[in-house]
């Protein structure tokens, strides 16, 4: 495993590196979700860098195996590793990305300020991604995985995930 | 550096991962609510997730046609490196809880000095940690003060806990010879610089809980050497029985 420190993406890679997704929040490309950190030809073989949102991410295997695969569908060979450093950070998330995960029902990360108040101070502040409503309450700060959080809407009484900031 | 006291000095960190995240595993299902069974399932899938990096690294570093898996599943009980505190069984949550804090508190010290390490591959692991390992004690303080402020019964159960777990706090800050050579030459922590920092931290946070500092003079030691206590036989026929049983299986 080596480390890289810049990302650096072959510009015309970017569209079959976008037709793979999160397989936990599908409508993530990995692109949108920052963990593409470097992908780049060598000889005839794409060589792609990505990174894990969190050390035990389950996902990252599969998403390794869908980069091949989507690769293999061009007749192109892909290689996939694995580096640590930098570390992800939810500000890796594009605005397209952030506005998926929203339609989804997932709300956005807030700032890290905003986020400490939200997960620890019981602050209102987080969006209902149903309603709209900031009248939300936290249920509970692990989610259905580790880069989520539980909270539910007063208002309209939706249950949604909130993702949490990591700095 | 030797290889092999590197191997041994990363042992005696990612061993810890390993069986506090098993411990955590355990969990699974059983939690006494489902937020709680969440949130120690997801703190043992980042310790997991630690555990691999470490352990892909040792491998790396032994030369031979080794695994992570092998380095999890086949080594014997004296050849784990893991502090006796991790170890200690799921008595019932406050005790969870009780070792997750008195554990998390040592474990984000070690994270911060770890991280200027001049072994990249440490470092890059350790930066990656701390993220989650600070998400880990905020969980944990939280829960020492819900339960030690809570009802007569949380408390003295909480406080049951921190007596009876305290002996083992002690071994966190001792040095084994690899520990000393990895310091030595500038990939490791000397641990005896947190024993400070760490007894402030944990001080403040049990008194905030209402909750009192034990005052006990005898410490018990072992697992950096590999010996280990009565409940590590039994944590690791849990955890190597597929691997031994069915030999190289894969899931
Ligand atoms: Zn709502």
């Amino acid at each position: 495993m080596t480390i890289k420190l810049e990302q650096h993406i072959d510009p015309q890679l970017i569209p079959v590196l976008e037709k793979v997704h999160d397989p936990e929040i599908p409508v993530l490309s990995i692109m949108d979700m920052g963990v593409v950190r470097s992908a780049q030809y060598h000889d005839d073989v794409v060589e792609v860098k990505i990174t894990p949102t969190y050390s035990g991410c389950p996902a990252m295997d599969v998403i390794g195996d869908d980069i091949v695969n989507a690769f293999k569908a061009i007749n192109v060979k892909a290689k996939v590793s694995l580096v640590l450093s930098p570390a992800w950070t939810t500000d890796w998330i594009t605005p397209k990305g952030r506005q998926a995960l929203e339609k989804y029902g997932v709300a956005a990360p807030l700032n890290e300020e905003a986020d400490k108040a939200a997960l620890l101070g019981n602050k209102r502040i987080v969006k209902c991604t149903n309603c709209g409503s900031s009248n939300t309450k936290l249920v509970s700060q692990f989610g259905s995985t580790a880069c989520k959080a539980l909270f539910q809407c007063e208002d309209c009484l939706e249950p949604f995930d909130y993702f949490k900031c990591l700095k | 550096m030797k290889n092999e006291n590197k191997i041994q000095y990363i042992y005696g960190i990612a061993d810890n991962a390993l069986i506090l995240g098993q411990r955590l595993s355990e969990l699974c299902g059983h939690g006494p609510s489902l937020e709680t069974d969440i949130a120690t399932t997801n703190m043992a899938l980042d310790l997991l997730g630690q555990t691999r990096s470490y352990y892909q690294y040792v491998a790396q570093l032994s030369g031979e046609e080794k695994t992570e898996d092998d380095i999890a599943f086949l080594r014997t009980e004296r050849q784990y490196k893991n502090v006796l505190l991790v170890e200690q069984p799921n008595v019932h949550f406050g005790y969870v809880i009780t070792r997750q804090f008195l554990y998390d508190v040592f474990h984000l010290l070690l994270l911060q000095e770890l991280q200027n390490s001049n072994d990249e591959m440490l470092s890059a692991i350790a930066k990656k940690a701390i993220k989650e390992v600070s998400y880990h004690q905020r969980f944990s303080s939280d829960w020492i003060k819900r339960l030690g402020d809570g009802t007569d019964e949380s408390r003295e159960k909480v406080q049951e806990a921190v007596n009876d777990l305290w002996k083992f706090t002690d071994e966190l800050f001792h040095m084994t010879d690899d520990d000393k050579i990895a310091v030595e030459s500038g990939i490791g922590v000397d641990v005896t610089t947190l024993k400070d920092k760490y007894h402030q931290i944990v001080k403040e946070i049990l008194e905030e809980a209402t909750l009192m500092v034990p005052e006990v003079k005898w410490f018990q030691k072992g697992g950096k050497q590999g010996v280990h206590s009565e409940h590590m036989g039994y944590l690791l026929a849990d955890l190597q029985y597929m691997q031994r049983t069915y030999p190289n299986m894969k899931w």
